[in-house]
């Protein structure tokens, strides 16, 4: 892809991150951070190119070692964030 | 993309989608009716990235990749099923030391093998990574010799796209940063360091100088990709991120917590440059706005700039208690839990704002119970919110909700601030400057200037707080304390709530 195309991407992306997090409401402020802390390691896709790849052994395992990082905060950013939404609850209707 | 069928129209596809996933997360959250569903779209969007990368990349060390995501998934997962909701911000702060330090990795990763991240012209030299398995395996053998062969070739004559060194140095160091910035904030939050502002004698020339040199250094690895240069770059973004955070005093770590939630999101977004990769991309984009807002509603809510926090020193020298002249003495009422019963009982509306001091004493089930009781006898209950209650964006409605509070109960300080004027009862509970009229009256405090909630307002003021002595965060006198309406209840927060129930309940 053209670096251009990818700074696009980039660029409309930003706006949508700035519109959408304006609209998240303040109460559940914790649980975005939680999310966007799960959902920023996406980066776990260079550790997988990493630890898959072959060439270098050092790259290999530092891959791996990303992998082990991110996984806990994939699982733990969703798991905490999934934990805490459950808690939010209306009024009960009697 | 070096390797083969990564380039192909389905995988950007699938990264796109896996993109839009993530947004939709974010979108749920909108409102808590749809927060549920936003979160499992992100765990969608995860799998899909995953599952895409592993299918295009070579399969042949999928054991080794299967035990990493278990042993970190492991971890995560029981971490997040046992951490108390007051060490939210600590475990934040933590998670996002882990994407600036795999950030980091992943840099270096890329680093040393340049051929797997398709940011070099190594395809004369090296097989394809994405090649069929069984044309890898007798080559996976020789990965010793071919890194030797790598590396050599590294330093004569192979050199990495420029675009791509400028994204990989600036990821690294973006990522360096919000590891250590995140661990000294982790430390603070979690108790392990004093959360108070610790100066050293000429940091902003220390900061920014260090600064402009980790900018030089990765536009001299452009020309120079020696192993020095990038080490380099990670050793003092490392640093830079410590210094950084040290001065920032705990009142302000709610913004530092939002602020470092937006650095790992520009990690994400460099490394998605570096990969061509639209799934980290967009992610990156967004985690990075969205920290970027969060800071900036928190530094808002305490009328305090970006800079003058980035600056740090905020409550240096107030955070003892200890010091400074004796205050005036003036008189003030004590109440009890009976008198507080009584009173909230025959009320109409009672605004409860609890601040952090509830939290510390676990005092929010029993409020919780206080309310019901006092619902059942027809008064009407609100809690009220200020936006740096807690010790991070949001923290106090997760812990209310914890105890069962209905959210549809809990309002937010622009949404209630009008109605104390009609309330009856105002009952505050471990806060104290979210309501100390100075910051609407005295130009000289420290506090001047933030959004308060106008508690003296109401006829009655109860205010719970463990003795007359101590003074809120920023360290100042508060007029409440003295007002005709007003009536400590000295004692601890939970021990005090406990006592109103048990006087309600006669």
């Amino acid at each position: 892809m053209e670096f251009v195309s990818i700074l696009s991407i980039f660029v409309m992306a930003c706006f949508i991150g700035y519109y959408v997090v304006w609209s998240v409401t303040p109460a559940l402020h914790t649980p975005l951070m939680a999310v966007t802390n799960a959902i920023s390691s996406v980066i776990v896709v260079g550790a997988l190119i990493a630890g898959a790849a072959q060439g270098s052994v050092v790259s290999k395992w530092l891959g791996l070692a990303a992998i082990v990082l991110a996984s806990v905060n994939i699982f733990g950013g969703f798991a905490v964030t999934e934990r805490m939404l459950a808690m939010y609850k209306k009024k009960d209707k009697k | 993309m070096i390797a083969s069928d990564a380039s192909a129209a389905w995988v950007a596809l699938a990264y796109l989608i896996a993109g839009v996933m993530f947004i939709m997360a974010l979108r749920g959250l909108s409102s808590p009716a749809t927060s549920r569903a936003g979160n499992r779209y992100g765990m969608v969007g995860m799998l899909i990235a995953v599952i895409t990368t592993l299918v295009t990349h070579g399969i042949a060390s999928l054991p080794e990749i299967v035990g990493a995501i278990a042993i970190g998934g492991g971890i995560g997962f029981v971490t997040a099923r046992r951490i108390k909701m007051t060490d939210m911000p600590q475990l934040v702060a933590a998670f996002h030391s882990l994407v600036g330090l795999a950030a980091v990795m992943v840099g270096w990763a890329a680093y040393l093998n340049p051929a797997a991240f398709g940011i070099a012209d190594l395809t004369a030299l090296i097989p394809m990574p994405g090649a069929p398995v069984a044309m890898q395996t007798p080559v996976y053998t020789e990965s010793y010799a071919r890194l030797a062969h790598v590396m050599a070739v590294r330093d004569n004559s192979v050199h990495l796209y420029v675009q791509s060194c400028i994204e990989m140095g600036l990821g690294i160091a973006i990522g360096a940063i919000t590891f250590s910035g995140s661990i000294i904030a982790f430390l603070k939050l979690a108790g392990k360091m004093s959360g108070a502002a610790i100066m050293l004698p000429g940091r902003h020339v220390i900061n920014l100088g260090t600064l402009a040199l980790i900018i030089g250094l990765v536009g001299w690895f452009t020309q120079d990709q020696a192993l020095w240069v990038i080490a380099a770059i990670t050793v003092l973004a490392f640093v830079i991120g410590f210094l950084l955070i040290i001065p920032i005093g705990g009142a302000d770590m709610p913004v530092v917590v939002s602020m470092l939630n937006s650095y790992s999101g520009w990690a994400a977004a460099a490394m998605g440059f570096t990969l061509h990769n639209t799934a980290m991309i967009i992610t990156g984009a967004l985690v990075g706005s969205s920290g970027a807002i969060l800071s900036y509603i928190m530094c808002k809510a305490m009328n305090r700039s970006f800079i003058s926090v980035i600056a740090g020193g905020f409550g240096a020298d107030t955070g003892g208690g200890d010091n400074g002249p004796a205050r005036e003495q003036r008189p003030w009422k004590r109440g009890s839990a009976e008198d507080a019963a009584y009173i909230m009982k025959e009320a109409e509306t009672v605004i409860i704002i609890p601040g952090y001091g509830m939290a510390v004493s676990q005092a929010q089930h029993v409020l919780r119970e206080m309310g019901d009781q006092l619902k059942a006898g027809g008064v009407n209950v609100k809690y009220a919110i200020h936006p740096v209650a807690g010790r991070m964006p949001g923290h106090m409605n997760v812990l209310l909700a914890e105890a069962n509070v209905p959210y549809d109960e809990v309002f937010e300080l622009e949404d209630i601030n009008g109605e104390f004027a009609q309330a009856d009862v105002a009952f505050i509970i471990g806060a104290n400057d979210v309501v100390n009229p100075a910051a609407k009256t005295d130009k000289s405090s420290p506090i001047y200037g933030m959004p308060v909630f106008d508690v003296e307002k109401a006829k009655t003021i109860f205010f719970v707080k463990r003795s007359m002595g101590g003074v809120g965060y920023a360290g100042v006198d508060n007029d409440v304390f003295y007002m005709d309406q007003t009536m400590m209840l000295l004692a601890d927060a939970k021990k005090m709530v406990e006592d109103i129930v048990k006087a309600l309940a006669h």
